[in-house]
Parts: C-alpha cells; sequence; structure tokens
C-alpha cells in the first residue's frame, strides 16, 4: 500500500493495537452505474489507501487504454463492470468488497440497480447495517431511487446515506441539493426511514468522499467517509432486543459435557439467567457461558457462544433459547413479507422448506394477500409471484416454530424458502406476525368478528380517509357521500373536527404534538368503527404523510381508502369559508396547512378529486362511481 | 512487545471489534456445515490462510475437537517445512489427517518444471482434489479462499455449490441472505464452504499476531538458497530442482507471503523476522499478495476458469 501513516513504520505495535479495536461496518451501496456507483466504490477503495502499486498502476495503464476520463484515472474499472461480467457469462450479482481506514472496517455489498436484479439488491442489503442510495444530482429522486428506498426499509435498514452525486454537473448547487433531499425526505417518511444524511459530492472529482468539497462551501454536514467511520453500527441496537440463541448444534464431547452451541441472536446472557426453550416452553438457568478462550462472565448479540444449563433439559438444532420472561412466539401460520427469487413462478398451495434460524420445517404459501409494485408501491391483487416479486402472503407451516417478528429480531425472523426437489434458495421473507388459528383456535378466538359484524350489514368495513388543504371539500363531500351511503342502507358514520374536537379530543389544541395525537386517536377510532362492521368517513387536513401512512397501517389491506381532495390552494383561498385563509395571511394564525406550514400531498392514493372545475353533485357522482369500481362498497 | 498506542479507542463492551464479528461469522458458518452436512472435510493446505481455519475450527467446537478429518492434497512439491509443520499440528491438535497423492501424476512424472504450472496444477491439485473427494464421499469441503484475493472470488458464495462432476457453475449459485445458508444437495453433489470470505490478508495477519496462532516458519525471514528465474526467487528446497545453465543458488534473506508448491513461490528479500515486522512489511509493501504466485499469472482471468474447473 502506497502512502500508508507513519505509524506503520515507526511504531507498528501501536498501530496494530489501535487496528484490534476497529469496528465493523457493513454497508450496501444502491444505483446503477449511471449514477456513478462503480465509481464512488472506486473512490472509497482509492481514498482508504487500498490499492497496491501494481493495481494502481494496472489503473493507470487501463484508464489511458480504456478509460472513460480522457486518461485521468478511471476509478469505475477498480470494480468490475457489468459490461465485462455479461461477457465472462456471470449472473449479475452480488459482489462484496473490502476497505478498511484507521478507524473502522467496512464491507460493500456491490449489487446492480435495475429492476430485474431485485433479488441482488434484498440479498447484498441482508447483511448490511447502512445503505448508500445514489441520486444523480442532475435527475433527483427517481423511480429506481425510490424502488431501492422501498428495498432497504423492507429489509430493516434504519440508516441511509443519500449520496447526491455529480454535484460538479450541476454547478454545485445548493438548490438542487435541497430541492432533492426535500423531495427524497418526503418520499422516505413514507417508508418509514428516518435516520437521513444527505451528503451532496463527485465522486468522480472526490468533493466530499474524504475532504470537505472547496466547491461546496454551503454545506457543513459530514463528508461520506467521515460519516461511515462515526455512524453507529447497528449491531448495538440488537443489544436492547430480548435475549435468542437458535441452538446450531448441541456439543457432547463426553458423558460430562453438554453444551448448546449457537450465534446470539438478540439481547445480552449472564451466567445465572433464567433460559426458556422454546418452541417447548421448558425452563432452566445458564450455568456456563463457555469459550475456547474461557468461560465468559457476559456474553452479546453477534458471539457464537456454547451455552451449558444447569438442568438436563432436552434440547436439539433448531430450538430457540430465550430469556425466561421474555420469550419469543411459536406459532405454525403467519402473516409474512415475501421476496420471489427464481424463474419459475410462486403458486400457493405448494409445499416448500422454510429455513429461519437454524429450523427447517415444511411450509405453504395459503394466500397472497397482494403484491407490490416496487416502483409505486400500489398493491395488486395477485394469483402467483413471478421472479423479483415482492408479496404480502400467509404461511402455513407443518409445525410449530419459535420466532420473532423480523422488525424486532432479523434473525429469528427472517426465512429463506428452499425448493424440496432442485434444492435452490427460491425465495426469501421476513415473518411480520402469527395468526391466530389451528391449534390455536380455542383459546381468546372472538367468534363473532368483524366479517361477521360487516356481513350482518350487509357491507365490507372500510374508512374513507378525506385528506387535502382547509376548504378543499373534505367535510362536505363526507357529509354527501355518507348521505349517499345511507339511502343506499349502509351503516355509517363520519368522524370530523367538529365531533371529535368537542369530545374525545377535547384535551388537544393545534400544536404539532397536539396534531399527531389527534390524528392518531382519530385512526384508533376508526379502527375499532371499521371492527364494528361500518362504513367510516374521516374528514381530517391530515397533512403529514407519517400520520396518514401510521393509520393505513392500523388497517387491514384493503380496508384504509385514502381520497385527496385535491383542490388547488388557490381555489380554497379564493372560497375560504372559515375566513381562516384570511387570518393566516394576517398572521393571526400559525402553522397554517398551506401557509406556513406545509401539506404533504399522497403519492399513492386510493383516488384522487379536483373540486375546483365541477359541481358537489358531479363530484359525489364520481366518487361514488369510483368507490364501486373499487368494489368498496359491495358486500362480499 | 509493548502496545503503547498514543490514541487507542476506548474498549466498548457493547461493540464487537471487526475480528471479533469475523470470527464469530466464520465459526456459525463451520457449526452450520458440521449440523447440516453428512461427511464434511477441512481442506487444509499449510498456510497461514489454513492455519486460521484450523484456529477457527478449533474454537467453534470447543470443548470438543472439531468432528471433521483435515484433507491434505499433496502435489509432493510442497516445502519440507510444510510438510514437518502439518504433521505436528495434526498431531498436536488431535485431528485425523488425510494426506492424498493423485498417484496417476506421479506414475506420470508429473512435476512442474517440465510441464509447467498450469498441468502440474491441473493434474496434482485440482485433479488429486476430486479423487479425493469422490473416495471418501465428502459432501462438504472448508476451503480458506478469501474474497478479496483476486476480482473473480469477490463474487464467490461462503456455500459455493458443485455439480457431481466438481464444476462451478456460476450461473447456479444460491442466494445468501442473512445467516441462512442452504447447505441441502442432491446425492453425489458437493458444497465448498468458505468461513473466512469476509477476512482481508491483513484481517489473517492480526489475527494470527492476536491469537498466536502458529504459522510456518517459511513466512519468516531467513537465510535460504534462492535462485532468480524469470523475475521471481524460487528457493531451492531440494535436489529435485533442475538448475539451468548459471544458476547457482545463493543464500539470501528472504520470505514467503504465501506457500504453495516451492517451484511455483516466489519468495520476497525481507529481514522480518516476527510477525510484527512481517505486518509491517505487508502494509508498507507495494505489490498485492497474489502476485507471489505463479498460477495467476498464466493467462489473464486464470482463476475464473480453474474455479470453473474445479481448483479451490
Amino acid at each position: 500500500m502506497a502512502h500508508v501513516s507513519d505509524l506503520i513504520a515507526q511504531d507498528i505495535g501501536a498501530y496494530l493495537k489501535q487496528h484490534e479495536h476497529k469496528s465493523l461496518l457493513r454497508f450496501i451501496t444502491c444505483g446503477s452505474v449511471d449514477d456513478g456507483k462503480s465509481t464512488l466504490i472506486g473512490r472509497l477503495l482509492y481514498e482508504s489507501k487500498m490499492l497496491f502499486e501494481d493495481q494502481l498502476a494496472a489503473l493507470e495503464a487501463d484508464s489511458k487504454k480504456v478509460g472513460t476520463q480522457g486518461g485521468d484515472l478511471d476509478f469505475a474499472l477498480l470494480v468490475d463492470g457489468l459490461a465485462a461480467e455479461r461477457e465472462q457469462g456471470i449472473t449479475i450479482d452480488v459482489a462484496y468488497r473490502f476497505f478498511s481506514t484507521d478507524r473502522r472496517k467496512f464491507i460493500v455489498a456491490d449489487t446492480p440497480g435495475h429492476e430485474q436484479y431485485t433479488r441482488n439488491m434484498v440479498t447484498g442489503a441482508s447483511t448490511a447495517d447502512l445503505a448508500i442510495i445514489l441520486v444523480d444530482a442532475r435527475h433527483g429522486v427517481q423511480t429506481q431511487t425510490r424502488r431501492h428506498s422501498y428495498l432497504v426499509s423492507l429489509i430493516g435498514i434504519k440508516r441511509v446515506v443519500v449520496a447526491i452525486n455529480k454535484m460538479d454537473l450541476v454547478g454545485h448547487s445548493e438548490a438542487t441539493y435541497q430541492r432533492i433531499l426535500d423531495d427524497y425526505r418526503a418520499f422516505a417518511a413514507q417508508l418509514g426511514l428516518e435516520d437521513i444524511v444527505a451528503i451532496p459530492m463527485s465522486a468522480l472529482r472526490g468533493d466530499n468522499i474524504t475532504a470537505p468539497s472547496e466547491q461546496m462551501g454551503w454545506y457543513h454536514g459530514p463528508t461520506l467517509m467521515g460519516y461511515l467511520e462515526t455512524v453507529e453500527v447497528d449491531q448495538k441496537r440488537r443489544l436492547q432486543g430480548p435475549f435468542r440463541l437458535p441452538v446450531q448444534w448441541v456439543n457432547r464431547p463426553n458423558l460430562d459435557f453438554r453444551g448448546f452451541a449457537g450465534t446470539i441472536a438478540s439481547g445480552v446472557i449472564e451466567p445465572g439467567a433464567p433460559v426458556r426453550v422454546q418452541p417447548s416452553g421448558r425452563t432452566s438457568t445458564v450455568k456456563r457461558i463457555v469459550t475456547a478462550d474461557g468461560d465468559l462472565p457476559r456474553a452479546i448479540a453477534g458471539q457464537s457462544v456454547t451455552l451449558v444449563l444447569e438442568d438436563e433439559v432436552d434440547i436439539s438444532r433448531g430450538d430457540v433459547i430465550s430469556h425466561k420472561d421474555a420469550p419469543a412466539e411459536v406459532a405454525d401460520q403467519f402473516e409474512a413479507t415475501l421476496v420471489w427469487m427464481q424463474d419459475e413462478p410462486m403458486m400457493p398451495g405448494r409445499a416448500y422448506l422454510l429455513k429461519t434460524a437454524t429450523r427447517t420445517v415444511t411450509a405453504t404459501v395459503t394466500e397472497i394477500r397482494h403484491k407490490v409494485n416496487v416502483n409505486t408501491l400500489e398493491h395488486l391483487a395477485a394469483k402467483q409471484l413471478a421472479l423479483n416479486e415482492i408479496a404480502q402472503v400467509k404461511l402455513s407451516l407443518d409445525r410449530p416454530i419459535a420466532f420473532d417478528p423480523y422488525e424486532s429480531v432479523r434473525e429469528t425472523g427472517g426465512f429463506i424458502l428452499i425448493d424440496r426437489l432442485s434444492n435452490a434458495t427460491i425465495g426469501a421473507g421476513m415473518l411480520r406476525f402469527a395468526l391466530r388459528r389451528s391449534h390455536n383456535i380455542h383459546m381468546q378466538h372472538v367468534d363473532v368478528d368483524k366479517a361477521a359484524r360487516g356481513a350482518m350489514k350487509g357491507q365490507k368495513p372500510c374508512v374513507l380517509w378525506f385528506t387535502g388543504l382547509s376548504g378543499a371539500g373534505k367535510s362536505t363531500l363526507a357529509n354527501q357521500i355518507e348521505k349517499r351511503l345511507s339511502a343506499q342502507g349502509r351503516h355509517t358514520y363520519l368522524l370530523d373536527g367538529d365531533n371529535v374536537r368537542h369530545g374525545l379530543n377535547k384535551d388537544l389544541g393545534f400544536t404539532e404534538a397536539d396534531r399527531v395525537e389527534n390524528i392518531r386517536r382519530v385512526a384508533e377510532v376508526a379502527k375499532l368503527m371499521v371492527d364494528a362492521g361500518l362504513i367510516v368517513l374521516t374528514a381530517f387536513i391530515s397533512p403529514f404523510r407519517a400520520e396518514r401512512r401510521m393509520a393505513r397501517s392500523l388497517m387491514e389491506d384493503g380496508e384504509f381508502i385514502e381520497i385527496f381532495v385535491d383542490t388547488p390552494i388557490a381555489v380554497t383561498e379564493e372560497r375560504d369559508p372559515k375566513g381562516l385563509y384570511k387570518k393566516a395571511r394576517r398572521g393571526e394564525i400559525k402553522n397554517f396547512t398551506g401557509i406556513d406550514s406545509p401539506y404533504e400531498a399522497p403519492e399513492n392514493a386510493e383516488i384522487r378529486i379536483d373540486t375546483s372545475d365541477r359541481s358537489i353533485d358531479q363530484c359525489v357522482d364520481e366518487l361514488m362511481l369510483r368507490l364501486r369500481e373499487r368494489g368498496v362498497l359491495l358486500a362480499d | 512487545m509493548a502496545h503503547t498506542a498514543a490514541n487507542t479507542p476506548d474498549i466498548d463492551p457493547d461493540t464487537l471489534t471487526h475480528l471479533q464479528r469475523l470470527e464469530a461469522e466464520s465459526i456459525h458458518i463451520m457449526r452450520e456445515v458440521v449440523a447440516e452436512a453428512e461427511n464434511p472435510v477441512m481442506l487444509y493446505s499449510i498456510g497461514k490462510d489454513s492455519a486460521v481455519m484450523l484456529h477457527l475450527a478449533m474454537k467453534a467446537f470447543y470443548p470438543a475437537v472439531p468432528p471433521f478429518p483435515l484433507l491434505h492434497v499433496d502435489t509432493t512439491w510442497k516445502f519440507r517445512a510444510m510438510y514437518q509443520f502439518r504433521d505436528e499440528m495434526a498431531k498436536k491438535l488431535g485431528m485425523d489427517l488425510i494426506v492424498h497423492i493423485n498417484e496417476d501424476g506421479v506414475a506420470k512424472g508429473i512435476n512442474p518444471f517440465t510441464h509447467g504450472s498450469a498441468i502440474h496444477t491441473d493434474i496434482m491439485k485440482t485433479e488429486g482434489l476430486k479423487q479425493a473427494l469422490d473416495k471418501y464421499g465428502f459432501d462438504v469441503a472448508f476451503g480458506g479462499a478469501r474474497r478479496d484475493e483476486e476480482k473473480s472470488r469477490a463474487k464467490e458464495r461462503i456455500f459455493s455449490f458443485r455439480t457431481a462432476q466438481h464444476r462451478w457453475d456460476p450461473k447456479n449459485q444460491r442466494p445468501e441472505l442473512w445467516n441462512l445458508y442452504n447447505a441441502r444437495k442432491h446425492k453425489g453433489e458437493s458444497i465448498r464452504v468458505f468461513p473466512i470470505s469476509n477476512w482481508t490478508e491483513l484481517d489473517i495477519w492480526q489475527y494470527i499476531y492476536l491469537q498466536n496462532i502458529p504459522i510456518v516458519p517459511l513466512y519468516f525471514s531467513a537465510p535460504r538458497p534462492v535462485v532468480e528465474r524469470d523475475g521471481t526467487l524460487i528457493m531451492v528446497d531440494d535436489d529435485r530442482m533442475p538448475l539451468r545453465a548459471g544458476e547457482v543458488p545463493q543464500m539470501r534473506n528472504v520470505r514467503f507471503r504465501t506457500l504453495g508448491c516451492y517451484p511455483l513461490t516466489g519468495a520476497v528479500e525481507s529481514n522480518a523476522s516476527s510477525l510484527t515486522e512481517i505486518i509491517q512489511e505487508m502494509l508498507l509493501t507495494k505489490t498485492s499478495e497474489r502476485q507471489g504466485r505463479v498460477i495467476d499469472h498464466d493467462s489473464a482471468g486464470s482463476m475464473e476458469k480453474k474455479k470453473q474447473e474445479g481448483y479451490f
């Protein structure tokens, strides 16, 4: 390695000591060649001085010969180009690359970004602590940016770096950066991605990679390398979770020793801790934490250890050892997210092998609830799943297993599906929650359920969630729709500001926190009413996507109909039925949506209607038509 | 050696170091194999990566001895110091050691001098390995390959699937998510498993240093008889090496960065005689690790080709 710090030459012992304590950060880069992904990775390798002189010489020679930078170093050549891979006949795939700095070691999962490589991206993301999403500053947030972000959120990565690249080609414009960042945040909020850092850069020129850019003095955030070196690794979060050790192997070298070997998936363990073996439910106490380096007083998530228990408990591979008082759930029916990874389509009803943690069982997809358009997040009905498609499904296993929702513990909530004939890995997914049926049917089961209550009323319960600016016509439309529905014999209830603010929510004001709580309560009440079998109409500005998303998440799929009353602000301000816009303009009302507080327009509302160019009756007719088209007003 | 780092970061008991994470991952992989394979084996090449693999295996199954044998596919052209070290290690650790030599190759007199590195490696190593796997019916073989070694390995799976003919089909490898490995296969098919895929050369050396892992003395500098041939320093390890006209072995202070068949392994001039000096030299050196290996130079993309043919 060329130019490394003098420490190596002067005091190798000190250097090694420093490096002994380096942490590891694994990340994935999402983007296409066009976004400069290869250049960025090549640049990171180059800047971290991970290149030997023979490699540098080869890079210089190649740059002159086949480079695209007019003889300047073409960093993209350091990582395989897609064309080369195609020529070699290698599956375009996940490549892992390594570099380290004085502070950290990094493993980069490099995957192609096109839609047909969704499988590869999900694979690369599954072991990543963080994602870098590349955006070409000239083009801003694109369809593929949304797709990458969705996949990143799907796999549970919490930290995202939006690398706004090629800033040199937009004149290093702060306004461009800010616009892209705003666009991105608006979208990311829908996905629940919150820990976002956006860095304006030029991977080609080296701006904001390791050194702050001289061209972008307006940017005061971290450089990319600076951020990667200091961001807290996700591993810490796993320590907060409940103790889980999926048993890999029972270690019985002789009659006197019986240990349970495995990697701690979550939490912390100490000798003396009470544990529960699952799914059997038997309990014992940890006697020893055995390693070749001696018994440990404490072990944490990520460590591979061998546990010895106080009691002779029957434990075999596939069992999960949990903390006694915070055990995993045990179930054989699940709702799960499934990514299909082979050419032959997935058909509900077929049996596959499912491996989660260290257990392999037989599983059947009993129902595809819906598939997801990875570009628009739209939910679509599906009878089968093709390669790279993602769906929400119901899974039925041949026996109960211990598990955690994927959001809580990746290792006990993630699974792969294996074809029983070819033995190929054909799918991967995340267990979301247990469906209480089958053997649990006699326990705590409510016999009269939502469907039954809806059927008695001859309707399918749902929420019609009206959102839009003040004066857009939400209440008026909701009111008219309720009248029509009522005339058809439907059982409805309209929740709006008046009947909620004067009762249930009279303790709430108009601060941001209170507004959030206001919507939360409305959503919860709507959920109860849907459960009671009603068609619920809500009419609130509900300006923030995050809250609408929260409300949607409370309902079952297909129950939440978002109706965007998309009346332009020029029209609503002109109407100003309550005189609020005038007051807001005079500064008498603060945080007024559309004036000094944002309205985040829905991107995927089920129905959008503009009231500015039609009469109320025309609007209501149109809405009723659209609702009938969606089948929401028909009884099953 | 005293470790007196001025700016040693505080040790955080809630964060595993990079080496702890790598170690745990490797142990996890080895245990998965032992739990799911019928008849696993660990390929043992006597080099530094093998030394780390062996050490990790001892840890993974402690207090039991690793429940699989070691297999050395012997080309008969290793350094003498390697054979000595191999036998000592197996004895010390109490593991079974299987040595397999391609007797057909020996009968044909295959050697690196007359047949060149490509044919020698193909027959004695690649063919020898297939013979051994078939002979003993091993279904999973641990290997010490790392993804940082070479471009074509950056995409290699940890569980690399081989057909019944031992061929690696790059189009037919399985996606690997989280730490869930699919070890299922049909009869006759096999899997090569690379537990140290995610380690780099520096990680290997640092781990050897921290864990005090024994390695073949050839890694350390000593006066050794060498000749310079085609720009490479070759050690004259025994009298089988035919000297060319004008070649006179000279004693020079040399060591080896990688170990293989002695006629195919270039030495580097060095005075590094301790682990720290080796690491120091590696960090300050200007050429990459595999440059010393003659087999990589035979033809462009040669590793890719060898892998498809069944070389590790």
